[in-house]
């Protein structure tokens, strides 16, 4: 019984498994192909393997230029979103205060609003700031959606450290800063490690807002990708090739916070 | 119980300032919209709720609404107890954990027009391997042209595109249950369902409403998926919201009822989490008296 049990878990894992991987596995195929074959033969895998598609991409500044841009963005935007999240956190894992759960409330509605809201009134801010096309800009405008999260993921992670280990900490004279700073967050190290994970990854797949707010200097490669489309026809080869290359940072991301996901990021909240 | 300190807003201080600046202040600037009628940048009528009113009786929009709606339920009802059956399912720990674990977050990492472009491949009944085993298989599969194919494979690419977070959040509330609750229960004779219904569900509670919040907000404002694989078509079979107010706002430039409509919108999507917020809040408490110390 427990036996059979185990194995329908297996297969029903394993099938999953696959619908997942195909469709990305289908675009590296295709990243490996010529157009002609693309478009010509039907086949699994490629028959005449080839790397052009991603030598264009990395010999044209057009194309590489904004893997570049996004990954300075989304830099930007996960430290920043993590030090303004940090203290906040702390504040609502560990004390009462005025509209406290408004406040939370409020945060987590950003997390809620349709970028598509935002497009206009963004446009209108950073033009009069004299932020467009910049880096800042777009790290500034995923914030919004960042930050509410970040906050609510390090308040659970906050929540189940014991407040002794802070009550302690101040009798033995620290000060908040240093209590924070040497002991508190290398406590919580797997819930930034968590919440980075999720940071980078709302920012690097959003494709509105940085679409908007960039055009030429600061343009990221998911509105490189879009562009090149349209103009270019189907260049499909070249497409999948640049799809593949934009899993290829979050892949990395993964392997280094495998370990704290699988410690379990709700440790404070169940 | 946490002790009163007034204080601590000197502590989120900083966190209130970076969203005031880039959400109250945008937002002030729809609201601002929403009630004039901007002729050119020194013309401008104060034209009060008539925006409002204009979008509340826009037929279109309703459409767009009802397909929102019916979108987000499909995907909460797909993607949740799949989440959990596969978070079930995943080995506890190994090699193996890791090696699933980073496959199913691959999908989450993928940036959304490409999570578009994958499928739009994908579903090709010419090049790509989803679209050209079905055709094989003898069904007359065509994204572009049937209404329910385009919706079926928005409604599919959702789920292989997000069915992994919520798995990965259950995964990791299922690895902090203590494993004094299991033996507990083996003690008691407790069947299979049981274990799942008394110890494993009320102990998700947290990691669910990050789930279900997340995906019901995040499907209710879907934009780019749809837009590259169907570009909201055929005729407005997938359109949704975001869609339909970014082709007012941008396409057409009706900045009066565009903002109308992202007010609505907001409010329409701050309502719904402020009563799945209380609801879950509410079921948690009730399922948390079985266990001790729930």
């Amino acid at each position: 019984m427990a036996k059979s049990r185990i194995d329908v878990r297996t297969v029903f894992l394993v099938a999953y498994l696959v619908f997942s991987i195909l469709p990305i596995y289908w675009m590296v195929n295709m990243s490996f192909k010529t157009n002609d074959e693309i478009l010509g033969v039907f086949s699994l895998w490629p028959r005449r393997f080839t790397w052009a598609n991603y030598a264009t991409i990395f010999t044209d500044v057009s194309w590489y230029s904004g893997y570049i841009n996004s990954m300075i963005y989304v830099a930007m935007n996960t430290v920043m979103s993590i030090a303004v999240a940090l203290p906040a956190a702390y504040a609502f894992s560990r004390y009462r205060f005025l509209g406290d759960k408004h406040v939370f409330f409020w945060l987590l509605t950003n997390r809620m609003t349709p970028p598509a809201i935002f497009l206009l009134p963004f446009f209108q801010l950073y033009t009069t700031l004299g932020l467009m096309d910049t880096h800042v800009a777009v790290a500034l405008a995923h914030l919004v959606f960042n930050v509410p999260l970040a906050v609510w993921i390090l308040e659970g992670f906050m929540s189940g450290v014991p407040r002794e280990i802070d009550e302690t900490a101040y009798i033995d004279g620290y000060s908040f800063p240093r209590f924070f700073l040497t002991i508190f967050v290398p406590l919580i190290k797997a819930g930034i490690g968590v919440t980075a994970f999720f940071c980078f990854m709302f920012s690097w797949v959003e494709l509105l807002m940085a679409r908007t707010l960039t055009s030429v200097n600061a343009k990221p490669i998911v509105a490189t990708m879009t562009r090149t489309v349209s103009a270019a026809g189907m260049d499909w080869g070249t497409l999948a090739a640049a799809g593949v290359l934009t899993i290829l940072p979050g892949a990395i991301v993964i392997w280094f916070v495998r370990h704290y996901i699988a410690k379990g990021f709700a440790m404070g909240r169940v | 119980m946490k002790p009163v300190n007034h204080k601590a807003w000197l502590l989120i201080l900083p966190v209130v300032v970076c969203v005031a600046f880039s959400a109250i202040l945008p937002l002030m600037t729809v609201v601002n919209y929403s009630v004039q009628d901007i002729i050119s940048p020194e013309r401008r009528v104060f034209v009060g709720t008539e925006w409002f009113k204009m979008v509340m009786r826009d037929g279109e929009l309703h459409d767009a609404l009802l397909r929102q709606i019916t979108f987000s339920i499909a995907v909460l009802v797909v993607e949740v107890p799949l989440g959990i059956m596969l978070a079930l399912s995943m080995p506890p720990s190994g090699w193996k954990a890791s090696a699933v674990l980073v496959l199913l977050a691959m999908s989450l990492l993928i940036p959304w027009n490409v999570v578009g472009t994958i499928w739009q491949i994908f579903g090709r009944t010419d090049i790509g391997l989803f679209g050209a085993a079905l055709a094989r298989l003898g069904f007359d599969y065509n994204y572009t042209g049937s209404a329910t194919d385009a919706w079926l494979t928005v409604l599919l690419m959702d789920v292989w595109h997000w069915t992994s977070l919520v798995a990965l959040l259950c995964y990791a509330g299922l690895r902090a249950i203590p494993n004094a609750y299991y033996q507990a229960a083996q003690i008691d004779g407790a069947s299979r369902f049981a274990v799942f219904r008394y110890i494993e569900l009320p102990k998700l509670r947290g990691v669910l409403m990050i789930a279900v919040l997340l995906r019901f907000m995040d499907s209710f404002m879907i934009y780019t998926e749809p837009f590259v694989l169907t570009g909201g078509g055929p005729g407005n079979s997938t359109t949704f919201l975001s869609q339909y107010l970014t082709q007012k706002a941008v396409g057409q430039f009706d900045v009066g009822p565009a903002a109308a409509f992202s007010l609505i919108y907001f409010l329409i999507i701050l309502l719904m989490c402020f009563i799945l917020y209380n609801w879950m809040q509410r079921v948690g408490t009730s399922d948390a008296s079985t266990p001790p110390n729930g």
